[in-house]
C-alpha cells in the first residue's frame, strides 16, 4: 500500500502549483488556498512551534490529562532561561478524548492551521496510529509518541516517526526475567488489556519464559469496570507472581478484587500502569499503601525519589505548574519536554524539520532516562530496557536491577542513568 | 467448581445491581411511557451529592439517604421541569429528549468535576464470606443483594398492597378513565419519576465502590446493560427486569471467566437479538401487556 | 408516470447543480477546511439516510454509527487488497464503494428485519446494544485489525488535477461526489412513490396494511436504503483518514448523528446536511473559542462544552420546534430556504413529529 503515497517533495510541489492555479484560475487570493510549504514551517528566530494530541477529556483523561501540562511547565522553564538557540518553545494541546476520529481532526488542524514544526508526545496507540499516514506523507517529525507498541519503530516506513517509551516487549520480558530470578519456579500469570497493549506485552514475557511459561493469561476490556472473574480464574490457577499489562485504573482493581478474596500473591506491573501516587489515589490512602507494600513495577525514567532529575521536576512543577500533584506522569511529561529540547539543541542553530529527525537519528542524544537511549537510523525505539521499582515503606524506588532486550534475548544490564547537568536545560 | 460458583455468585451481585437499575426504567416506562436515557447521568449527579454527604459527615447512611432524596428530586425536576412540555403520542420525543438531558447532565459533571475517579470505600469490610471453603461473596456483595432485595420486595408492596400503588398502576394503564375516577393522573407521573430516580440513583451508589470511582461516566456501562436487561425482559415488566437482570450478570461473568472479556458484549448482543426475534416485546410481554 | 420522471428529472438537475456549487467551492478553502468539508459531506451520507428513516418510517436508530463503520470496513477489505494487487486508483475504488455497499446493505437489511418485528424502544435498544459492541466486534473478529483498524490505501490527486489542487481538495471532491450518489437517490425516493409509503406505514400500519402496503417490505427498504448511504459515508471518511477502526464509531458518534437530524428536522434532506455540518463545525469551533481561557477551565471546557450545546438544542428543537431547524425558520425563509430543506408538496405528511395528544399513551406498545 506504501507504494501509492506520494513523498514530502513531491506533495510540496503538488501545493506549490496548486496555490499558483487557484489563485490565478479562480481568481481568488492564495491565501484561501494552500499556501506553498515554506523551507520548515512552526520556525521562525524568536519560537520554534510543537503541537500534541492528548486525552484531555473522556475516559482515559483520568489517567494521562496531566502528562501534556508538565511537559507544558518544562517547556516554561525553559523558555524562562532562555530557551534553545534563543528560541521559545511553544508547546500546542489539543485534546482528541481518546477518540481516533478526533485525532485525525486535530493533527491536520495543528499541522495545516497551526503550521506546527513538529508533533511531539502524540498520546495513544490506536489514536496515533490513525495519523501515522498522514504525518509521514507531510513529512511532519512525529517524535516521541506516548505509547510502548511496537508501530513506532518502523524506520522504513515511518522514516519521521520515534516512540518514547520503553516497548511493552521490553516490559514484559524484563519484569518477566526479575519474576524468574527473584523466585525460580513461581507460577506467573499475566493479566493484559484485550488489545495491542496486552498481547505485546505477552510475547515479552514469553521471550523471556517460553510460551509454557505463563500458566494463565487473562484479558480485561476496559468499557467493563469488573475484574472478577479474571482475578478469580487467576487465583484458581494457583497464580503466586501476576504481571499486568494495566492502565493504572484496571492496576487499582486487579489488587484490590484480589484483596477482596483474601489473595495476597505479589504484583509486577508494566511503567503504564504502575504508578505508585496515581495507585493511591485510586485504592485510597489506607488500603492503598498496605495493598500495595513489596508491588514490583517497570520504568526507565528518573523516577527515583530524591534524585537530581526528581528533585529538579518538582521544583519546575512547583513553579510552572501550579504545583500540580506530582507523580510518574509528571516526572514523564517533563523528560518528554527533557528530549525534544534536547532534540533541538542538536538540530543545529537553524533547525529544519530534516536536521531536526537527523539529530534523533544521529544516536547522539542522551535523554534523562536510567539507561542510555537506543535511537539510530535502523532504530526508532528509545530505550531497549527498563528498570525495577519496587515499593518499600510507600516510596516507590528503583532496586537496581535492570534489565535490555536485544532481538530475542533478556539479559540483566547495568543501569546508567544520565547525571543531570545545565539545571535540566539542553545545550548544543 | 470452585470457579462456577465464584463466577455465578459475582454475577448474581453485580447482577442485581443492573436488575434494580433496570426495574427504574420499568417504572418509568410504565407511569410515563418514557424511556429515560438520562437515568444514568441523573443518577450519577445524586451520587456526587450522596458523596459530598459522606465526605461531610462520615456516615455512609446519610449518603445513602441523600442518594434517594436527591435522585426524587431530580425526578420531579426532570418531569415537571422538561418531561411535561414535550408533545408527541410516541415514545420518541420523549427519548429524543433524555438523549439530550444526558449530553447535557454528563458535560455538566465533567465541566464540574473534571474527569477523575473518586474512590469510594466500600462501606462493608471487603473480606469475603467462605461457604463450605470456597470464598463466595464479599459482605459488600451480600449487603448489595440485601438492598436490592428490600427495594424489590417494597416495591412490589407499594404497587400492589397500596391505594397509591393502585392509583399509580391505574393511571399507567388508563389515564382517562382514572382521571374520570378522580386520580390526579399528572401527579401520578410525577411520583413515577421520583420512585424511578430514586431507585436508580440507589443503583448507582451500590455499583460505584464495586468500580474504579465515580466519574461522569460512572453509570454508562450500568445503563447500557440495564436498558438490554429492560428491554430483554420486556419494558413493562418488572418481573422481567429482575430475570434479566440476573441473567445478564451471570452471563457476562460466565463468558468473561471462562472465554474472555473481550467476548461479553457479544454474548450480550447474541442473547438480546435471539430473544427479541423469538418474542419481539420481550421475555414477559405478552402477559404483561394484558394485566397490567 | 411523467408527473414522476419530470420530478425526478428536476431532483437529479438540482442534485447536479448543487453538486457543482460544492466542488467549485472547494478552491477557495484551504486544506484543512476541504478536509473538514470531506468529513461534512461523508456525515451528510449518514445523516440523510438516518432522517429518512426516522423520519419517514418513525424507526429510531442509535446504531447508525455502525452502519457507517460497515462501509468503512467493506471499502478497506475490498480496496485494501485490491491494491495490493495493484490495481489502479479508480478501480479499487469503485470495487471500494461495491465492498461498503454490500456489508452495509447486508448489515442495514438483518437490522431491518429485526425493526420491521420491534417497535420504538425495543429497536432502540437493539441498536444501541449493537453499537457498543462493535469495540468487541472489531477485537474478536479476525481481520478486523482490532483497536487500531484497518489502513486503506491513499487515493492521491490523479495525474490531470495534480496541478490544480492538493490531496485535501481532491478528497473532498470524492466526499462530496459519493454524498451526492448516495443522497439523490434518497430524494427522488422520498419524494415518489416509495416516500409515501413509508410516510403511511409510520401513520397507521393498519392503514397502510388495507392499502396494501406491506409494512414490514417497507421498513426493511428503508433500514437498507438508509443503511446503504451511510456506508458510503463511511467509505468515504476511511478514504479521507486512510484508516478505518472502531474508535470513531462509537455511541457518542451514533447520538451525534441524531443529534443532527432532530436539529435539523426530521425527514428533511437539506436539514440532515445542516445538521452534518454542525456536529463536524461546532465542537471544534467551541474548542477553538475555549482555547483562549485559562488551561484549568479550557481542559474542564474542552469535549464538554459541545457536547452540553449538543444536548440543549436537542431538547430545546424538541420542545419548542419539533419541526427541527426547517420548520423552525418557517416563518422566516422564503423560496432559498424551501430549495434548501425540499419540503414535500402541501398535503404530504409532515415529516417532523407526530402532532401531541395528552400523555401517557394508553396502549401498550408491544402489542401495536
Amino acid at each position: 500500500m506504501r507504494n501509492h503515497t506520494p513523498t514530502p517533495a513531491a506533495r510540496s510541489r503538488a501545493t506549490r502549483a496548486s496555490a499558483a492555479a487557484c489563485a490565478v484560475g479562480v481568481g481568488l487570493t492564495a491565501a484561501a488556498c494552500s499556501s506553498p510549504a515554506a523551507a520548515s514551517p512552526g520556525i521562525d528566530d524568536e519560537t520554534v512551534k510543537v503541537g500534541s494530541h492528548q486525552p484531555l477529556t473522556g475516559p482515559a483523561a483520568a489517567g494521562f490529562s496531566s502528562i501534556s501540562a508538565a511537559t507544558s511547565a518544562y517547556f516554561e522553564y525553559v523558555n524562562a532561561n532562555g530557551g534553545i538557540h534563543g528560541r521559545t518553545i511553544e508547546y500546542v494541546v489539543k485534546d482528541d478524548g481518546y477518540n481516533p476520529a478526533n485525532t485525525q481532526t486535530v493533527v491536520r488542524e495543528l499541522v495545516q492551521e497551526d503550521e506546527v514544526f513538529a508533533i511531539l508526545g502524540g498520546l495513544g496507540t490506536p489514536t496515533h496510529s490513525s495519523v501515522l499516514d498522514y504525518l509521514d506523507q507531510n513529512g511532519v517529525p512525529d517524535l516521541f509518541v506516548a505509547s510502548g507498541s511496537t508501530t513506532w519503530n518502523q524506520p522504513e516506513e515511518y522514516p519521521s516517526t520515534f516512540g518514547f517509551n520503553a516497548d511493552y516487549v521490553v516490559e514484559g520480558a524484563a519484569l518477566a526475567q526479575y519474576a524468574a530470578d527473584e523466585n525460580p519456579g513461581a507460577v506467573v500469570c499475566v493479566l493484559g488489556q484485550d488489545d495491542d497493549f496486552g498481547e505485546t506485552f505477552l510475547e515479552g514475557v514469553e521471550l523471556a519464559l517460553g510460551a509454557e511459561g505463563v500458566a494463565t493469561y487473562q484479558t480485561y476490556s476496559t468499557s467493563n469496570e469488573d475484574v472478577t472473574a479474571q482475578i478469580g480464574a487467576m487465583k484458581e490457577a494457583g497464580c503466586e507472581i501476576n504481571l499486568l499489562a494495566t492502565i493504572n485504573g484496571f492496576t487499582a482493581m486487579a489488587l484490590g478484587t484480589a484483596a477482596q478474596m483474601g489473595w495476597f500473591p505479589q504484583w509486577y506491573s508494566s511503567s503504564s500502569g504502575g504508578d505508585y501516587p496515581t495507585l493511591v489515589g485510586f485504592l485510597g490512602e489506607d488500603v492503598g499503601s498496605q495493598l500495595l507494600e513489596g508491588f514490583v513495577s517497570a520504568n526507565y525514567l528518573p523516577n527515583s525519589p530524591g534524585g537530581d532529575w526528581y528533585e529538579l521536576f518538582q521544583q519546575i512543577n512547583d513553579e510552572y505548574n501550579d504545583g500540580a500533584p506530582f507523580d510518574g506522569n509528571t516526572v514523564y511529561g517533563m523528560s518528554v519536554g527533557y528530549l525534544f529540547a534536547e532534540a533541538l539543541a542538536q538540530a543545529g542553530e537553524d533547525p529544519t524539520r530534516e536536521s531536526l529527525v537527523e539529530a534523533v537519528e544521529s544516536g547522539e542524544l542522551v535523554g534523562n532516562g536510567i539507561l542510555p537511549l537506543t535511537f539510530g537510523a535502523d532504530d526508532h525505539a528509545a530505550y531497549d530496557g527498563v528498570g525495577i521499582a519496587v515499593v518499600t515503606k510507600g516510596v516507590q524506588d528503583f532496586v537496581g536491577a535492570t534489565y535490555r532486550v536485544d532481538g530475542e534475548t533478556v539479559s540483566a544490564a547495568d543501569a546508567e542513568p544520565v547525571p543531570l547537568e545545565n539545571d535540566g536545560i539542553p545545550t548544543p | 467448581m470452585d470457579r462456577l460458583v465464584l463466577l455465578v455468585s459475582t454475577g448474581v451481585a453485580r447482577g442485581l445491581v443492573i436488575a434494580l437499575f433496570a426495574l427504574s426504567l420499568v417504572i418509568i416506562w410504565r407511569a410515563a411511557r418514557i424511556v429515560n436515557f438520562a437515568q444514568a447521568a441523573m443518577a450519577v449527579m445524586a451520587v456526587y451529592v450522596a458523596f459530598a454527604i459522606e465526605a461531610a459527615t462520615g456516615s455512609y447512611l446519610l449518603a445513602l439517604l441523600a442518594a434517594l432524596v436527591t435522585g426524587a428530586l431530580l425526578g420531579v425536576a426532570v418531569e415537571r421541569g422538561l418531561m411535561r412540555h414535550v408533545a408527541g403520542r410516541t415514545p420518541m420525543p420523549g427519548m429524543i429528549v433524555a438523549i439530550g438531558l444526558v449530553m447535557v447532565l454528563q458535560s455538566l459533571l465533567g465541566i464540574l468535576f473534571g474527569a477523575k475517579h473518586r474512590p469510594m470505600t466500600p462501606v462493608l469490610s471487603e473480606s469475603p464470606l467462605y461457604v463450605g471453603g470456597v470464598p463466595v461473596l464479599s459482605r459488600y456483595d451480600l449487603f448489595v443483594l440485601v438492598v436490592a432485595l428490600v427495594v424489590v420486595v417494597g416495591l412490589g408492596l407499594l404497587f400492589n398492597r397500596s391505594t397509591l400503588g393502585l392509583q399509580l398502576r391505574a393511571s399507567a394503564v388508563a389515564p382517562e378513565v382514572s382521571r374520570l375516577l378522580g386520580v390526579r393522573v399528572p401527579r401520578m407521573v410525577t411520583i413515577g419519576w421520583m420512585l424511578s430516580s430514586a431507585v436508580a440513583a440507589l443503583a448507582v451508589l451500590l455499583l460505584v465502590p464495586t468500580e474504579l470511582g465515580l466519574n461522569a461516566h460512572s453509570g454508562d456501562v450500568l445503563f447500557v446493560h440495564a436498558f438490554t436487561v429492560a428491554v430483554l425482559g420486556g419494558l413493562d415488566s418488572p418481573a422481567g427486569a429482575l430475570l434479566g437482570g440476573v441473567v445478564v450478570g451471570v452471563l457476562v461473568s460466565l463468558v468473561t471467566g471462562y472465554a474472555s472479556a473481550g467476548l461479553a458484549p457479544l454474548a450480550v448482543l447474541a442473547l438480546l437479538t435471539t430473544v427479541l426475534l423469538v418474542r419481539p416485546g420481550g421475555i414477559f410481554a405478552a402477559k404483561e401487556a394484558r394485566t397490567a | 408516470m411523467t408527473g414522476i420522471d419530470t420530478r425526478t428529472r428536476s431532483i437529479v438537475l438540482r442534485a447536479a447543480g448543487l453538486t457543482a456549487l460544492a466542488l467549485a467551492a472547494t478552491f477557495a478553502l484551504d486544506p484543512f477546511r476541504n478536509y473538514q468539508l470531506a468529513v461534512i459531506a461523508a456525515t451528510f451520507c449518514a445523516t440523510a439516510g438516518l432522517t429518512l428513516l426516522v423520519g419517514l418510517t418513525g424507526q429510531l436508530s442509535l446504531g447508525h454509527a455502525v452502519l457507517m463503520a460497515a462501509g468503512g470496513y467493506g471499502y478497506a477489505l475490498v480496496a485494501g487488497p485490491a491494491a495490493e494487487a495493484g490495481l489502479p486508483g479508480a478501480a479499487r475504488f469503485a470495487l471500494g464503494l461495491l465492498g461498503a455497499v454490500v456489508i452495509s446493505g447486508a448489515v442495514g437489511g438483518l437490522l431491518g428485519l429485526a425493526g420491521a418485528r420491534l417497535r420504538g424502544p425495543y429497536l432502540a435498544g437493539l441498536t444501541l446494544a449493537l453499537v457498543i459492541a462493535l469495540p468487541a466486534l472489531a477485537t474478536q473478529v479476525p481481520g478486523l485489525g482490532k483497536d487500531q483498524g484497518l489502513g486503506v490505501p491513499f487515493e492521491g490527486v490523479p495525474g490531470l488535477l495534480a496541478g490544480v489542487m492538493v490531496v485535501e481538495q481532491w478528497h473532498a471532491w470524492i466526499a462530496i461526489v459519493v454524498a451526492a450518489v448516495a443522497v439523490t437517490p434518497l430524494v427522488v425516493l422520498r419524494s415518489g412513490r416509495a416516500g409515501l409509503r413509508m410516510r403511511a406505514v409510520h401513520g397507521d400500519e393498519v392503514a397502510a396494511r388495507l392499502a396494501g402496503v406491506s409494512p414490514a417490505r417497507v421498513k426493511v427498504g428503508a433500514f437498507v436504503v438508509s443503511s446503504v448511504a451511510a456506508g458510503l459515508g463511511g467509505a468515504v471518511l476511511a478514504v479521507v483518514t486512510q484508516n478505518v477502526g472502531p474508535g470513531r464509531y462509537s455511541l457518542a458518534f451514533s447520538l451525534l448523528l441524531l443529534v443532527a437530524v432532530v436539529v435539523g428536522g426530521l425527514g428533511s434532506v437539506g436539514g440532515a446536511a445542516v445538521g452534518a455540518a454542525l456536529v463536524v463545525l461546532l465542537p471544534w469551533f467551541v474548542d477553538t473559542l475555549a482555547s483562549g481561557l485559562p488551561a484549568d477551565l479550557e481542559q474542564r471546557l474542552s469535549g464538554n462544552l459541545a457536547v452540553a450545546v449538543f444536548g440543549a438544542l436537542l431538547i430545546a428543537v424538541t420542545v419548542a420546534w419539533p419541526g427541527g431547524l426547517a420548520t423552525a425558520t418557517a416563518g422566516l425563509r422564503g423560496r432559498a430556504g424551501r430549495r434548501l430543506s425540499r419540503t414535500p408538496p402541501a398535503g404530504g405528511v409532515p415529516s417532523g413529529l407526530p402532532p401531541s395528544e395528552p400523555r401517557p399513551d394508553p396502549r401498550p406498545i408491544t402489542e401495536r
